[in-house]
C-alpha cells in the first residue's frame, strides 16, 4: 500500500514538472506577477532592517550634555553624577573635566591653527561637562526635570543640550519607517491577491486545455489528489522560479547600484547597509521567497482547481 | 454481479431517461443493450460508472450498493469496471503503448509491472507492433481496440462498452466484437450497446431492449427488432 503511494506521488510529481515545461509560455504572467509581488516583498523586507538599524545608529548617539560652572567642586560633580545614574533613563553619566574638554578640542582642531590660537590666547574658555546617554530618547523628560530643578541649575555654566536637531530626524525616519512598513503591507497583500487571480486563470486555461485528459483520468478512475496534484506542483514550480527571478532581479540591482551609484546612501536608505543586509542574509532571504511563492502557488492553485474541475459532480 | 432494482434517473427540466428499470445481469456473461437514441442506454452505463446517481431505486455491482458509496471511492469503483466509448476517448498526444499505460499509472502499478503487462495486452487485442503509433496514424477499429486494451489491462469483472461500433466499418466492427467476445470468454461479464442489428442477430447473446427509459424486452438470445 505503502509502495502504491509512494509511487502514486512520484508520478504527481513527475507530471507536475512535465506541466511546468508545457505551460511554462502560458504561466508567464503569473510568474512575473509573482516575482513582482515577491520583490516588493524583499524590498520591504531589507528597507524595514535598514531603516531600524539608521535608528538605531541614530538613536545611540543622542546624549544629553549638561554644562557645569567653574566653581562645581568635584564632590558636587560625584554626588550629581550618582543621582543621575539612579535615574531609571539613564544609561550612562559621565564627567569630562576642563582639561579633557581643552584637549578633546586641540584633537579635533589639530588641523586649524587658527582655533587653536584662538583658545591658547585665553585662560581654557570650555566648561566641564556631563554626558548622559539616555536608555529611550523619546523619554527625557525624568532628566530633564531633574536638571531643571534649581539647586542643579546653579551648577550649570549654559544651557543643556539635549541633541534636538538629531531627535527631529530620528522623528523622521520612525515616521518614514512606519509608512513604508504600512504601504509595504498593502503592497504585498494587494500584488499577491492579483498574482493568486493571475494563477486561478492560468490554473483555468490549463485545464480547459486539459480537459480531455482529465475526463478520461476521471473516467479511468484516477484519484482526486492524482488528477489535482500536479497542478499543484506545477504552480509551486511557478513560486520557486517567481522566487529565483526575483532574487536575482535585486542581487542585479544591488550590483549596478554598488558600482555606478557611488554613493553609499540614497536619501535615508542607506544603501550600503541594505546590500551588506542582502548578502549576509541570503540564505535566509532565498528561504522566505522560496516559501512565500510556493505557498501562493500552492494556495492558489488548490482553490482554482477546487473551483475548475468540479469534482463534486463525480 | 450486476442488480439494479427499480432504478429511476430524472434529468432537470425533462422527462424520466430511465423509470423503475430493474436488470440482473450474472457474471461471465455477454448482455446486449438496444435501443432507439433517447432510450436511455447511455444514462444505465452512466450510472453503472457513477458518472451520475439514480434519482431512486437501487444498484449493486460486484457487490458494490452504489447507495453506500462514498465520492472518495468512486475512482476505486471505476478501476474495476472497464469502459469503451463509441468516441474512443484516447488521448491523442500520448502513444497506443502510453494510452494504454496509462490505466496502470493513475492505479499506482509500477513500471516494471506496466512494462510486464502492456505488451501482453496489446497481443490480446491483436495489435502488437503498433505500440509506437499514435492514435490518429490508426484506422478507427485499431484505436477501438487500443481502447479495448486500455479497459481490460486491469483485468475488471465487468466491460462495459457504449456503442464501440458506431464509428467503424462493417469489417472493423466485427474485429472489436470478436475482441470482446474473447475478452468475455477469459471470464469478463461485458454489457455491449449498439445499433449494428447484424452483430446482434449473429451473437445469439441475451439482448435487452430499452425504450423511453423502460425496458421493453429480455430474451436470452435475443434479436434486434427495428422499431
Amino acid at each position: 500500500m505503502k509502495d502504491h503511494k509512494y509511487i502514486t506521488l512520484e508520478r504527481i510529481i513527475k507530471n507536475g514538472f512535465i506541466n511546468f515545461g508545457r505551460n511554462v509560455w502560458l504561466a508567464i504572467a503569473a510568474i512575473a506577477m509573482m516575482a513582482i509581488t515577491l520583490t516588493i516583498l524583499l524590498f520591504a523586507i531589507i528597507a524595514n532592517s535598514t531603516f531600524t538599524h539608521t535608528i538605531s545608529d541614530l538613536t545611540s548617539h543622542i546624549d544629553v550634555v549638561e554644562y557645569l560652572k567653574d566653581s562645581t567642586t568635584q564632590q558636587q560633580v560625584n554626588t550629581q553624577l550618582k543621582q543621575l545614574k539612579a535615574l531609571p533613563n539613564v544609561a550612562s553619566a559621565a564627567y569630562t573635566s576642563k582639561v579633557d574638554a581643552l584637549k578633546t578640542y586641540e584633537q579635533q582642531n589639530a588641523n586649524n591653527p587658527t582655533l587653536l590660537a584662538a583658545i591658547s590666547e585665553t585662560d581654557n574658555p570650555l566648561p566641564a561637562s556631563i554626558t548622559i546617554k539616555p536608555v529611550d530618547p523619546d523619554k527625557l523628560q525624568d532628566i530633564q526635570d531633574f536638571l531643571n530643578k534649581p539647586n542643579q541649575k546653579a551648577l550649570q555654566s549654559d544651557p543643556t543640550s539635549y541633541s534636538g536637531d538629531r531627535k527631529a530626524a530620528i522623528d523622521n525616519i520612525t515616521a518614514a519607517t512606519h509608512f513604508f512598513q504600512q504601504a509595504g503591507i498593502i503592497g504585498i497583500i494587494i500584488f499577491i491577491v492579483i498574482s493568486m487571480l493571475i494563477i486561478f486563470n492560468t490554473i483555468r486555461m490549463a485545464i480547459f486545455n486539459r480537459r480531455d485528459e482529465l475526463i478520461i483520468m476521471r473516467l479511468l478512475g484516477a484519484s482526486t489528489s492524482y488528477i489535482r496534484g500536479p497542478f499543484v506542483v506545477e504552480t509551486m514550480l511557478y513560486g520557486a522560479a517567481a522566487a529565483a527571478i526575483s532574487l536575482i532581479v535585486v542581487w542585479s540591482l544591488f550590483k549596478i547600484a554598488s558600482s555606478t551609484l557611488q554613493a553609499s546612501s540614497l536619501g535615508l536608505l542607506d544603501i550600503g547597509y541594505s546590500n551588506n543586509y542582502f548578502s549576509r542574509h541570503s540564505v535566509s532571504i532565498l528561504t522566505i521567497q522560496l516559501m512565500v511563492g510556493i505557498l501562493i502557488g500552492a494556495a492558489s492553485s488548490l482553490i482554482a482547481t477546487r473551483r475548475y474541475l468540479k469534482f463534486n459532480r463525480q | 454481479m450486476i442488480l439494479l432494482d427499480r432504478v429511476s434517473k430524472t434529468y432537470n427540466r425533462r422527462g424520466p431517461a430511465l423509470e423503475r428499470i430493474s436488470l440482473h445481469v450474472e457474471p461471465k456473461e455477454f448482455v446486449i443493450i438496444v435501443g432507439p437514441s433517447g432510450a436511455g442506454k447511455s444514462t444505465l452505463f452512466k450510472l453503472l460508472t457513477r458518472e451520475e446517481k439514480p434519482t431512486s431505486g437501487k444498484i449493486i455491482v460486484g457487490g458494490i450498493d452504489y447507495e453506500h458509496l462514498q465520492d472518495r471511492d468512486v475512482p476505486l469503483l471505476r478501476r474495476k469496471i472497464g469502459v469503451v466509448f463509441q468516441d474512443f476517448k484516447l488521448l491523442n498526444n500520448k502513444t497506443v503503448y502510453e494510452n494504454v499505460a496509462f490505466a496502470l499509472e493513475i492505479a499506482g502499478i509500477t513500471n516494471a509491472e506496466i512494462k510486464h503487462t502492456v505488451p501482453k495486452v496489446l497481443d490480446v487485442v491483436g495489435l502488437k507492433g503498433k505500440e509506437s503509433n499514435y492514435p490518429l496514424e490508426l484506422s478507427g477499429g485499431e484505436r477501438q481496440r487500443v481502447a479495448i486494451a486500455r479497459a481490460i489491462i486491469r483485468q475488471p469483472k465487468i466491460l462495459i462498452a457504449d456503442e464501440p461500433t458506431g464509428n467503424l466499418d462493417p469489417k472493423h466492427a466485427w474485429d472489436v466484437i470478436k475482441v470482446l467476445e474473447k475478452i468475455n470468454k477469459f471470464g469478463t461479464t461485458v454489457l455491449l450497446t449498439t445499433h449494428n442489428q447484424e452483430i446482434v442477430n449473429a451473437l445469439k447473446r441475451r439482448v435487452v431492449t430499452i425504450r423511453d427509459g423502460h425496458i421493453v424486452s429480455d430474451r436470452a438470445v435475443g434479436q434486434y427488432k427495428n422499431t
